[in-house]
């Protein structure tokens, strides 16, 4: 039986096929709403939006394709908002090299897998994200580069600091947003919070949205 | 200047490796196997730890160029071992570019009263433990992901099912202590008194922790799932298998193993599915009882 007044919270898939979805089922219940893991198509009733997670792209587009997911998640990201990080941007891009299917192509971008190079290349970097009010704590683990971004497609996240300053990390096209860093590994949730407020259009409650807005809690590795 | 956070880099490539299968392979054939099956990484080695077994020796770090041939052929991380305590080895692989490091008590040690201080490589290391104790001593030492040591080469889950459960229940154990027993805690685990403490708050190790050891089919590897792993090693449980087929037969069973295997780890908590890619898989590895190793064959008893 579900608790009292968890009917009225709105539920948010997290695509669970492979990689970190774990720690954005976390961020998602911080704030409030129900995260529901989605391996199986009929994962996917009664969601509002849906995370993609980081971890392999390659994996992720196979097991997609051996689960009978990869029609329903096209629809389903043509109708409601999505959240990309890391291989979920590449998941959302239209272009990839080393693909063993296309991308779903919710988003008008070409991506660079690996850009940086190996795991002995990943680091971390401030990033600007105007929209959740400045500086925000960027992990970059075995990142993609965002190549080409369409003149239709936003911009809301850029490098910052002073190298590579400039360089975008972040879009966003209506519903769709793609990120090349890991919010989830932070323990900052304003980019979850502006997520699921701004671009999918749900409520949280409110203590928890205020919890968002404020200064980050204490860092753990 | 950007804040280097070594540390929370390492564990994040862990995060990202879980929920899926990390494959033993010796080849870059092999390798292009587990990648289509949808493995998450690969774990380079020249002798898979079956052949290990068999072939006795001294097993080292394998020849950099058949890890440079299988970091070129596939995409996801690419994982290779070295021997506890060789902190050179360990040192070439970084060189090396690989995404993770094995210090495995697979290999012969290099050392059997020190392991390698991990923290000041910029690569991430994963290590095995029997306990709660020995996973945390790794952790202090800087690894970013734990694995149950199982026992390697066997095709048999029982060790790995007795090491995963040891460490679930000391967990647990440690959250149902006051503040004022923790220390003595420490002192009987071994283990250090920060990551204790750490533990005994959040109910959970401080890095990923994984299952390896002797799993050799999709029910093994969910029942490790259940147990609390976080994703699974499969080492001799795939490339044994075929060995007397002819190549593309060898290959396809190879294949279908694997990608059961993956479905299983995706799926673990689903009996209907996991029936369903169990059915007419090929034979699993014939495997060794526990009984039939001598002590000091065991791999597990390496480390401490």
């Amino acid at each position: 039986m579900p608790p009292a007044g968890a009917a009225a919270r709105p539920r948010v898939g997290v695509l669970a096929l492979q990689g970190d979805f774990a720690r954005h089922v976390a961020a998602l219940e911080a704030l409030g709403v129900a995260a529901a893991h989605v391996a199986l198509p009929r994962d996917l009733e009664g969601l509002e939006a849906i995370v993609l997670p980081g971890g392999e792209s390659t994996t992720m587009l196979r097991l997609m394709a051996a689960n009978g997911l990869r029609r329903p998640l096209e629809a389903f990201v043509r109708e409601r908002a999505v959240l990309g990080t890391c291989a979920g941007v590449i998941l959302l891009g239209t272009e990839a090299e080393g693909l063993p299917a296309p991308p779903l192509g919710a988003l008008d971008v070409s991506v660079e897998r690996n850009a940086y190079g190996r795991q002995i290349d990943s680091f971390s970097a401030p990033i600007d994200i105007p929209a959740v009010g400045g500086t925000f704590p960027g992990v970059f683990i075995r990142a993609p580069r965002l190549r080409r971004v369409a003149p239709s497609v936003e911009v809301i996240a850029r490098r910052a600091g002073e190298n590579g300053s400039g360089e975008p990390v972040g879009v966003r096209s209506g519903r769709v947003v793609g990120l090349c860093f890991h919010p989830e590994l932070t323990c900052d949730l304003r980019f979850h919070s502006w997520f699921l407020t701004a671009v999918a259009g749900l409520a949280l409650p409110a203590a928890r949205a205020a919890a968002a807005a404020g200064p980050p809690r204490a860092e753990t590795a | 200047m950007n804040q280097p956070e070594p540390f929370r880099l390492k564990v994040g490539l862990a995060e990202m490796l879980k929920g899926g299968v990390i494959m033993d392979v010796m080849t870059a054939d092999q390798a292009g196997i587990a990648e289509e099956a949808g493995a998450a990484a690969v774990m380079a080695l020249e002798r898979i730890p079956a052949r290990i077994r068999r072939e006795g020796g001294v097993a080292r770090m394998s020849d950099p160029s058949l890890i440079k041939e299988i970091e070129a052929a596939v995409s996801i991380p690419v994982m290779a071992k070295c021997r506890i305590g060789h902190t050179a080895e360990a040192q070439i692989l970084e060189a090396l570019g690989v995404d993770f490091i094995d210090e495995s008590e697979v290999l012969t040690p290099a050392d059997e009263e020190n392991h390698i201080d991990k923290h000041p490589f910029k690569v991430p290391f994963v290590c095995g433990c029997r306990d709660l104790g020995e996973a945390l001593r790794r952790i202090g030492e800087g690894a970013a992901m734990i694995r149950t040591k199982g026992e390697a080469g066997t095709g048999n889950v029982v060790e790995a099912v007795r090491h995963m459960r040891a460490v679930v229940r000391a967990i647990r154990t440690l959250g149902a202590l006051a503040d004022d027993e923790l220390m003595s805690e420490a002192k009987k685990l071994g283990a250090p008194f920060e990551l204790v403490k750490e533990v005994a708050k959040s109910g959970k190790l401080p890095v990923p922790n994984f299952a390896a050891g002797g799993i050799a089919t999709p029910a093994d590897a969910s029942l490790m799932m259940q147990l609390g792993a976080e994703s699974v090693f499969v080492g001799s449980g795939i490339f044994e298998l075929g060995l007397d087929l002819r190549p593309e037969e060898q290959r396809r069973e190879q294949l279908r193993m694997a990608e059961a295997i993956v479905k299983a780890v995706t799926h673990y908590r689903e009996p209907a599915i996991l029936a369903q890619i169990s059915e007419g898989l090929p034979r699993g590895m014939k495997g060794l009882s526990m009984e039939g190793i001598p002590d000091e064959q065991q791999l597990a008893k390496r480390g401490w």
